[in-house]
Formats: C-alpha cells, structure tokens, sequence
C-alpha cells in the first residue's frame, strides 16, 4: 500500500503568540470540510489540533502542525524545537500542569490538552527529548 | 430557543451579534479552555468569564451558537474584533453565570 498521504496541510506555529493561536487549527478544520470529511471527525481533529497548537504556543520554542489526509484515516503531527517533556506520564496525567500563573489567567493549564488528544484519537504517540516533542495522532476516517 | 431572542430577553449586552439563526442546542460553563473544549457542543452557549482573544478560537472550532461573558468582565477590543472576523456572537453582562444559566433554563433551553 502507499503509505504516502493523499494530501498534506502545514502550519508553522510561533511560541508565545497567543494573538493568532489557533488559527492553524481553525485552517486545518476548513480545509478537512471543503474535503467534505464527516463532522464528529472534524470535530475530533480540530480539539486534538488546538491542544497540539496551545501547547506549542505555550511551552515550546516554536514548530509546526501537519494535517496529512489518507484514504482510510488523518494523521496529526505535531513537532516543536524544544525544551521537550521532562516526564511524559506525568504530563499524561489528567490536572498535571507546569503552566505559568500569566497563562493560567487566559484560561490555560487545567493540564487537560494531553489527556485530551489522547481521548479524541484512536492512536497517539510521542517522541521527546531536550531538542524536542513530536505527537503523532491518528484519526481513523 | 434562538440566540438572538434570549440575548433579548436576558438583556445581555451585545458585543457582536450576527443575524445568524441559531438553535441553541445546550449550555456549558467553564472557565479553563481545554475543558470546555472537551464538553461543549456545537451550538452550544458557552457562559465564561474569560474575555481573552482565545475564547472566539474555542467557540469557532467547537462551532458554539455563542460567549456569553458574566460578571461584568471587560472583554478586549481584540476578542470583539475576532469574533467579527469569524462571525461568533458574542455578548456580556453584569449577572452571574448562575444566574444566567438559570434564566436559560426557565426558558426551555436545556
Ligand atoms: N510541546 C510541549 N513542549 C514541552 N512541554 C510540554 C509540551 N506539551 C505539553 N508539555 C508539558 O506537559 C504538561 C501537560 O500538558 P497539557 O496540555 O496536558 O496541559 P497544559 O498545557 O499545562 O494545560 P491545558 O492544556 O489544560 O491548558 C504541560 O504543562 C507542560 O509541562
Ligand atoms: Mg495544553
């Protein structure tokens, strides 16, 4: 089979902005509904999306957001530059946050972006070190 | 229960308000964003007391009927300007969650 996607949507990510956060998210979900992808996967994609967004926004140096479409499912990446997760089932763990008080105060840090991802896919690894995180999530269609 | 119409009633103030019909579905409160993220609903009315420019990402992706922003919280020039770019209606009022939750209901909006 090829393992190719069918179509990739990038969005580069710039840590701190929280002025435009989101956009990336809001660019991939109308894109997959011009694709005419089914709603509650919509739905799943664009929370999953956002969380990956907010947290490169918020406690990364910067990275991008990949939306690859495949004939059977959606993937998501997402990759940053760094510092990376110091104890990744911790940070797993539903309340579990390092979020600033400043950024507490925009409604961030309930530690529930993680957990969150993780509910909305049917597959979701992580890869991370001093260089960085990488999130793959997968989305069957 | 239209949005537009219990605005009315409620006498919240609009911030924007677009002529957009739209049913509201259910309510949900909550002021951390990734919870509110994982439980409100499409046409959903969201009551919060966060008034930064990220709530209008949250109700566009989460295609909510509407903000309502309690407490009589100052919202940013830049959330109202956002909300007009994405067409999310987006109102405030002195009153409390509470209270604004409770008035929903007695209208029929569950
Ligand atoms: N891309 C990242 N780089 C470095 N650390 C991260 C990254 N994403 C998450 N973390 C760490 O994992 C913790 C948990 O992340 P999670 O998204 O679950 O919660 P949060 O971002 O703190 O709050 P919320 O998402 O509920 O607003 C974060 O507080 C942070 O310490
Ligand atoms: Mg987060």
């Amino acid at each position: 089979m090829n393992n190719r996607p069918l179509k990739r949507y990038s969005y580069r990510i710039i840590a701190n902005d929280f002025m435009v956060a989101g956009k990336g998210s809001s660019s991939i979900k109308s894109n997959l509904k011009s694709l005419g992808i089914d709603a509650t996967i919509i739905r799943r994609i664009a929370i999953i999306s956002y969380e990956a967004e907010m947290n490169i926004v918020i406690h990364s140096f910067g990275g991008k957001i990949h939306c690859d479409i495949y004939e059977n499912k959606i993937v998501l990446i997402s990759e940053d530059t760094g510092p990376g997760i110091k104890d990744v089932d911790l940070a797993m763990t539903e309340g579990y946050s390092t979020a600033t008080e400043s950024v507490r105060e925009l409604g961030f840090g309930a530690g529930m972006g993680l957990p969150n991802m993780k509910k909305y896919s049917d597959n979701f690894e992580i890869t991370t070190g001093s260089e960085g995180t990488r999130i793959t999530v997968t989305v069957y269609l | 229960m239209n949005c537009l119409k219990f605005a009315e009633l409620l006498q919240l103030k609009p911030l924007y308000e677009t002529d957009k019909n739209i049913e509201v579905e259910g309510v949900y409160i909550g002021d951390l964003l990734s919870v509110v993220m994982s439980k409100a609903k499409e046409n959903y009315v969201w009551i919060t007391i966060q008034t930064h420019i990220n709530i209008v990402a949250v109700a566009e992706l989460l295609e909510l009927a509407c903000i309502i922003v309690v407490e009589g919280m100052n919202v940013e020039k830049e959330t109202v300007e956002k909300a007009k770019e994405l067409n999310i209606p987006i109102f405030s009022t002195q009153e409390s969650a509470y209270n604004i939750a409770c008035k929903l209901s007695s209208m029929g909006v569950k």
